[in-house]
C-alpha cells in the first residue's frame, strides 16, 4: 500500500512539472509551426518572465495574478521585439543561420540578466499562503500551488486552443503553418500573424517562468536552458508543430522525469529525456500525434 | 597520373613549415608565454574541430548540434588509455579518434532517417547524453573530472593534428567522395538518381568528421591535464557550430579563419568578462544579419590559381 502511496504523490508531483514544460512547449511548437525555427531564446523568454514577476512582487507589490499578468504582458512585449529585431530580417535566409541568430538571441538574453543581477540564484517571494490538501491521512498531499499550477495552466491551454481555432488570427496561424506561400496568395497577412504566434508563445513562457518561481522557490538567470531544451524534446515529442501534441509531451515528459527522479537516480534524469527523444525520432519522427508526410520530388 | 608536387603545394608546405618554425622559435626564446600558447593551442583545437563539423554540416549538409559528444568520447577514451593502460600518448589520441569515428558510424547511421532540424536536435540528444553517462561513470571520476594526465601535447603536436585534419579532410572533399557529399547536400534525391548512396555518404561524414573531433578530443585531454563532463556541453557544440557558420558552411579555409578569429575575439574580451559574453551574442546575431551565409559564404581562400575563387559545389548549404 505504501507503495501506491509513493506512486499517487509522484504522480502529483510530476502533472505539475509537466504542466510547465506544457507551457514552455507550446510556444516552442507555435513558433515552429510557423516560421520551422527552433526558437533557442524560447527558454530564456520563460527566465525572463520568471524575473519580471519577482520584479513585479518585489516593487509594486504585485500578487499572483497581478505578476502572472505582468510577466506574460512583458514576455508578450519582448517576444514580439525579438522576433522583429533578430528574426524578420532573416525571413528568406538559410534556417540555420536563423537557428544561429537563435542562439545568439539566447546569449544575449542570459548574459544581460547576469550582467545585472549576478549569476547567483534569488529567493522567489512568497505569493501565495501555504495550503495543503491531505489524503489518506497525510501521506499523500497537493499543495495549493499545485491546484494553481494546474488551474492556470489547463486555462491558458483551453484559451490558446480557442484563439486557434475559433478566431480570424488563429485561422491565418493555422493557415500560414500548412502553406505560408498559399497563405500569402489568399491576402493573409504574414509578418503580423508571425508577430502574433511569437507573442502568444512568449506570453505563455512567460506564465511558466511564474508558475516554475513559485513551485521551486529560486529563480536564476541561467534557468531557461536546461528546461528549454527539455521543453522542446517535449515538443518534438508530441509531434512538433501540433498544439495538442506539446501538451502531451509536456506532460509525459514531466511524468517520465518526475518518476525517474523518485525510482531511479537523479543524476540521470537529463539523459532520460534525451534517450526518450533519440528513441521517439528513430521509431516515429513525426512525434505521438504527428501524421507521416510524403516526400515530393 | 597527377603530380602532387606542384608548385602550389609546395608553398603552401613551405608556408606551413616556416609559420611552425617560427612560433617554436619564438616558445623556445620566450617570447611567447604559456598564456599564449594556451591560446595557440585552443585555437589549433578550433581548427580542428571546426573543419571537422565543416564536413559533416557543411558540405555533406547534416546539421550537428553534437559535435562535443565526439570530442568528449575521444577526450576520455585517449586519457583512460594513456592513465590507466599506460599506452603511448599519439597511439591512444588515434585510439580516441577511432572510438569516436565508432560513435559516429553509430549516430550517423540511425539518423540517416532523420533530416534537417530532427537530426539537430537528435544529435543535441546524443551529446547531451554523453555527457550525463560520463558525469554518471565512477571510473572516469564522475562529477569531478578525470586528472592526472600527462601533458604530452604541446604547440608541437597541436600544430601538426590541425594541419592533418586539415590536409585530410581536404584532399577528401576535392576527391569523388568529397563531390558526393556535396551532391547530397545539394538535393539528395537528384543525388541518388545520379547513382550515390546517399546513406553510405553520410555514414562515411559523420564517421570521418566524429574521428577528428575525437582526434581534438584527444589533443585537448593530453594538453590539459583534467577532463570534466562538462566542459564537453551543449556549449562547446555550439561554439564550434559558430565557428563554422562565420566562416561560411562549405568553406574549409573560412572555418580555419574562423576559428582562429573567435579564439582571439574570446581572448580579447577576455579583459572584460562581464561584457564579454554579451558582445559575443549581438556579433553573432549582427553577423547573421548582415552576413547569413557567414564571412567566406562557400569560397575558399586559395593560393596560386587567382585568390579566392569558388569551390566545388557553388551555392552554400540550403536548407540544412
Amino acid at each position: 500500500m505504501e507503495r501506491f502511496y509513493v506512486f499517487l504523490q509522484q504522480l502529483i508531483n510530476g502533472v505539475s512539472l509537466g504542466g510547465i514544460y506544457a507551457l514552455i512547449a507550446l510556444g516552442y511548437t507555435m513558433v515552429y509551426g510557423v516560421i520551422k525555427l527552433i526558437n533557442f531564446a524560447h527558454g530564456d523568454i520563460y527566465m525572463m518572465g520568471a524575473f519580471a514577476a519577482y520584479f513585479a512582487a518585489l516593487w509594486l507589490g504585485a500578487g499572483f495574478f497581478g505578476a502572472l499578468a505582468l510577466a506574460m504582458g512583458a514576455c508578450l512585449i519582448l517576444g514580439t521585439l525579438i522576433e522583429r529585431i533578430a528574426y524578420r530580417p532573416l525571413r528568406n535566409s538559410t534556417r540555420i543561420a536563423v537557428l544561429i541568430t537563435a542562439i545568439g538571441m539566447s546569449f544575449l538574453l542570459e548574459y544581460t540578466m547576469v550582467f545585472f543581477l549576478g549569476a547567483r540564484s534569488r529567493a522567489f517571494p512568497e505569493l501565495l499562503p501555504p495550503v495543503r490538501i491531505d489524503f489518506f491521512d497525510g501521506r499523500v498531499f497537493i499543495t495549493g500551488k499545485e491546484l494553481l499550477i494546474y488551474g492556470v495552466t489547463l486555462f491558458l491551454m483551453l484559451a490558446l486552443q480557442l484563439i486557434v481555432h475559433k478566431t480570424k488570427i488563429g485561422r491565418a496561424m493555422r493557415a500560414v503553418a500548412f502553406d505560408r506561400e498559399a497563405a500569402m496568395l489568399m491576402g493573409v497577412n504574414i509578418d503580423r500573424t508571425i508577430s502574433v504566434t511569437f507573442a502568444l508563445g512568449s506570453a505563455l513562457a512567460g506564465a511558466a517562468g511564474v508558475l516554475v518561481g513559485i513551485y521551486y522557490g529560486a529563480i536564476n538567470p541561467l534557468m531557461g536552458m536546461t528546461p528549454g531544451l527539455k521543453a522542446f524534446v517535449a515538443a518534438v515529442l508530441g509531434g512538433i508543430g501540433i498544439i495538442p501534441g506539446a501538451a502531451l509531451g509536456g506532460l509525459l515528459m514531466g511524468l517520465i522525469e518526475t518518476f525517474v527522479i523518485a525510482y531511479g537516480q537523479s543524476t540521470y534524469r537529463d539523459a532520460v529525456a534525451f534517450a526518450l527523444l533519440i528513441l521517439i525520432l528513430l521509431i516515429k519522427p513525426t512525434g505521438i500525434l504527428g501524421t507521416n508526410a510524403r516526400e515530393k520530388v | 597520373m597527377r603530380q602532387w608536387l606542384t608548385k602550389t603545394n609546395l608553398l603552401v608546405g613551405l608556408g606551413l613549415a616556416a609559420f611552425y618554425g617560427l612560433i617554436q622559435i619564438l616558445i623556445q626564446a620566450g617570447v611567447l608565454r604559456a598564456f599564449h600558447q594556451v591560446n595557440l593551442i585552443t585555437a589549433c583545437l578550433g581548427i580542428i574541430m571546426a573543419v571537422s563539423l565543416n564536413l559533416i554540416t557543411g558540405f555533406t549538409g547534416q546539421f550537428s548540434l553534437g559535435h562535443a559528444g565526439f570530442m568528449a568520447v575521444g577526450a576520455y577514451f585517449s586519457a583512460v588509455l594513456t592513465v590507466r593502460g599506460g599506452v603511448y600518448s599519439p597511439f591512444s589520441i588515434v585510439a580516441g579518434g577511432l572510438l569516436a569515428a565508432v560513435f559516429g558510424l553509430l549516430v550517423g547511421l540511425p539518423a540517416l532517417r532523420l533530416k534537417g532540424d530532427y537530426l539537430a536536435i537528435a544529435t543535441l540528444g546524443f551529446g547531451e547524453m554523453i555527457r550525463v553517462l560520463l558525469l554518471n561513470a565512477k571510473y572516469v571520476g564522475g562529477a569531478a573530472g578525470l586528472f592526472g594526465i600527462p601533458r604530452t601535447v604541446g604547440w608541437t603536436g597541436a600544430f601538426f593534428a590541425a594541419a592533418a585534419t586539415v590536409l585530410v579532410i581536404r584532399n577528401l572533399l576535392w576527391s569523388s567522395y568529397g563531390r558526393a557529399c556535396i551532391a547530397v547536400r545539394e538535393d539528395e534525391v537528384a543525388a541518388e538518381l545520379m547513382g550515390i548512396d546517399i546513406t553510405k555518404y553520410k555514414a562515411l561524414a559523420f564517421a570521418v568528421g566524429a574521428f577528428f573531433a575525437g582526434l581534438g578530443g584527444g589533443v585537448y585531454a593530453h594538453y590539459f591535464y583534467g577532463l570534466q563532463p562538462d566542459n564537453f556541453g551543449f556549449m562547446r557544440s555550439v561554439d564550434y557550430l559558430v565557428m563554422v557558420v562565420l566562416g561560411g558552411l562549405g568553406s574549409l579555409t573560412g572555418s580555419v579563419l574562423a576559428a582562429v578569429a573567435l579564439t582571439f575575439i574570446n581572448v580579447i574580451l577576455q579583459q572584460y568578462s562581464a561584457v564579454r559574453m554579451i558582445l559575443y551574442a549581438v556579433l553573432l546575431i549582427v553577423i547573421m544579419i548582415f552576413r547569413p551565409r557567414g564571412l567566406m559564404g562557400s569560397r575558399e581562400l586559395r593560393i596560386g590559381r587567382g585568390g579566392a575563387r569558388k569551390a566545388a559545389g557553388d551555392g552554400a548549404a540550403g536548407d540544412a
